[in-house]
């Protein structure tokens, strides 16, 4: 019981990362980025050559990882999304799955459909032993990521010139330029920012699940993303708790309900939550006085 | 008289194919408040828009202290010192009063926001009080206060006000008109669009009338306001 508890835990942690990197784009972009899990696959691609390869050292395999998602997030949006910029949502939308499965073919060139065994990044961290529960390693790092990001993430925003730049741009770009805000290089730096959260989740996940291949980041994706509609998308600390509920119930369903109905009964509590709180658990209603 | 500050030359603005803004003229000297008027549809905010940036035109030239600013995107034009206020307020409605205004300084460092807001306090004390509450809880006169302090805060040397008493009730548009009066005494100097004339040229020193994207009458806002044609079309006969 405990056991499943948390390696729910560990796998909605993971969820939760790639939640905030969604949550992100879409709170200030206002678009979903659907190619986001893929770019969590490219990251755990780009750890896995600078580790298996090159032989780097696992936090020079980590920072890689973040600069090659850094530079690829930005190049999709400036090449992508921002000759979309006044495009309808359909078509942004439509261009972020076309995105995806982009990357998950170059991917599929690069790197054939052969899965490769992910070395654990996260075994410097000694595994805690409680009584006669040990909780793995890479579930302490998992868990401590998370937390760590969201609280930057949440100062950041909430503190800094950027971040409420950020906040400023998400609800009229219009009047952001009036204030001298740089409305592209905010969006720029948005999806700079999110992809580099998904290179971290790729590398903890790969940590959690060894197998690397081309659609590793598809599934883990598209939960995530139900996770953050689940925490109110938008909401950072939304995301978070959407996260880790959504892998928390995977992992009950998988041990108690079925193996194979897991997945279905993820999303059929995203429907009822949706039904009974249309913005999400945490998300709020924006009232507007005109 | 003093030195010009905006001088816009023969401006033509289309939407798509329809041609908006026909060969638009006008200046704006130092210390000076002038005010565009005109109906519905006239051009009046199209001209502030292009001017602050956020439209770019087809033709025609925009000098602002003696360089071209026609096509430069909006976010460089604040930092050259021209700042709008515009139509519908638009403050950031889930940012905090204080957040408003220090975005409003989004160009200048951190370390001078502090004095400039305190100066805006002064000016709309309302602001002050409700500096923690989000902007969408604040009624439609403080936000336009807030709009107006947000704009002063990039320490503007052009302000540019659209329909600054919109949607207001009475009482609140002759404290809107007070606080222009202000800002002008304090050396600001002002271009304001409105729809009501009557206000507009009483504060005024010069006046353009737009119709249709064409300036068709021009004179100082009392002579406008004293003008038969004028009168008839926007003062109520």
């Amino acid at each position: 019981m405990l056991n499943y508890l948390i390696s729910g835990i560990s796998l909605g942690s993971v969820y939760a990362i790639i939640a905030l990197g969604y949550t992100m784009v879409y709170g200030i972009a206002k678009m979903l980025n659907f190619a986001h899990g893929d770019i969590i696959m490219v990251g755990g691609y780009a750890a896995f050559c600078a580790s298996s390869y090159l032989g780097w050292p696992v936090p020079l395999c980590v920072l890689f990882s973040m600069m090659v998602c850094t530079i690829l997030g930005i190049v999709i949006e400036k090449l992508a999304y921002k000759p979309l910029r006044n495009a309808t949502s359909l078509a942004v939308l439509i261009t972020a799955i076309g995105v995806s499965y982009f990357l998950q073919n170059i991917a599929l060139l690069i790197w054939t459909s052969n899965p490769k065994a992910f070395p654990n990044m996260a075994d410097f961290v000694p595994p805690i032993k409680l009584g006669d529960i040990t909780i793995p390693s890479v579930t302490v790092i998992t868990v401590a990521a998370s937390v760590i990001i969201m609280i930057a993430l949440t100062l950041f925003t909430g503190m800094t010139k950027m971040g409420k730049a950020m906040r400023a741009v998400s609800e009229d770009k219009g009047a952001a330029q009036l204030m001298g805000i740089n409305v592209n290089a905010t969006i720029s730096t948005t999806f700079a920012i999110g992809s580099g959260l998904a290179a971290i989740a790729g590398v903890l996940l790969c940590s959690a699940y060894p197998t690397l291949m081309p659609t590793t980041g598809s599934m883990p994706g598209i939960k995530a993303f139900t996770a953050a509609v689940l925490g109110g998308i938008g909401s950072i600390p939304g995301a978070m708790l959407g996260g880790i509920l959504l892998g928390v119930l995977e992992k009950f369903a998988q041990a108690y309900i079925s193996t194979q109905l897991s997945d279905a009964i993820v999303f059929a509590a995203l429907i009822v939550v949706l039904l009974v709180k249309p913005t999400g658990l945490l998300g709020k209603k924006i009232t507007e006085k005109v | 008289m003093s030195d010009t500050l905006l001088k816009v030359d023969d401006l033509n603005v289309y939407y798509g194919n329809i041609h908006a803004i026909k060969g638009v003229s006008f200046e704006v000297k130092e210390g000076e408040i002038v005010t565009l008027i005109g109906a519905n549809g006239a051009g009046k905010s199209t001209t502030l828009n292009t001017v602050s940036g956020l439209l770019k035109p087809r033709t025609g030239t925009i000098e602002f202290c003696g360089k071209s600013i026609a096509g430069m995107p909006a976010h460089r034009i604040v930092r050259d010192g021209l700042a709008l206020c515009p139509e519908g307020r638009r403050v950031f409605l889930q940012l905090s009063v204080k957040e408003n205004l220090e975005m409003g300084a989004y160009t200048r460092s951190m370390s001078e926001v502090g004095e400039s807001i305190e100066k805006v306090y002064e000016l709309f004390p309302r602001l002050k009080e409700r500096y923690k509450q989000v902007a969408g809880t604040l009624s439609g006169g403080e936000q336009q206060m807030l709009a107006m302090g947000r704009a002063l805060m990039s320490k503007p040397r052009l302000m540019m006000l659209d329909e600054p008493s919109m949607g207001l009730a009475p009482i609140l548009v002759d404290q809107i008109f007070d606080i222009i009066g202000d800002l002008h005494k304090a050396g600001t100097t002002i271009l304001l669009v409105e729809q009501n004339a009557r206000k507009a040229l009483a504060v005024a020193d010069r006046a353009y009338v737009l119709e249709t994207g064409r300036i068709v009458n021009t004179g100082t806002g009392s002579e406008l306001l004293h003008d038969d044609s004028v009168k008839k079309a926007y003062l109520g006969g």
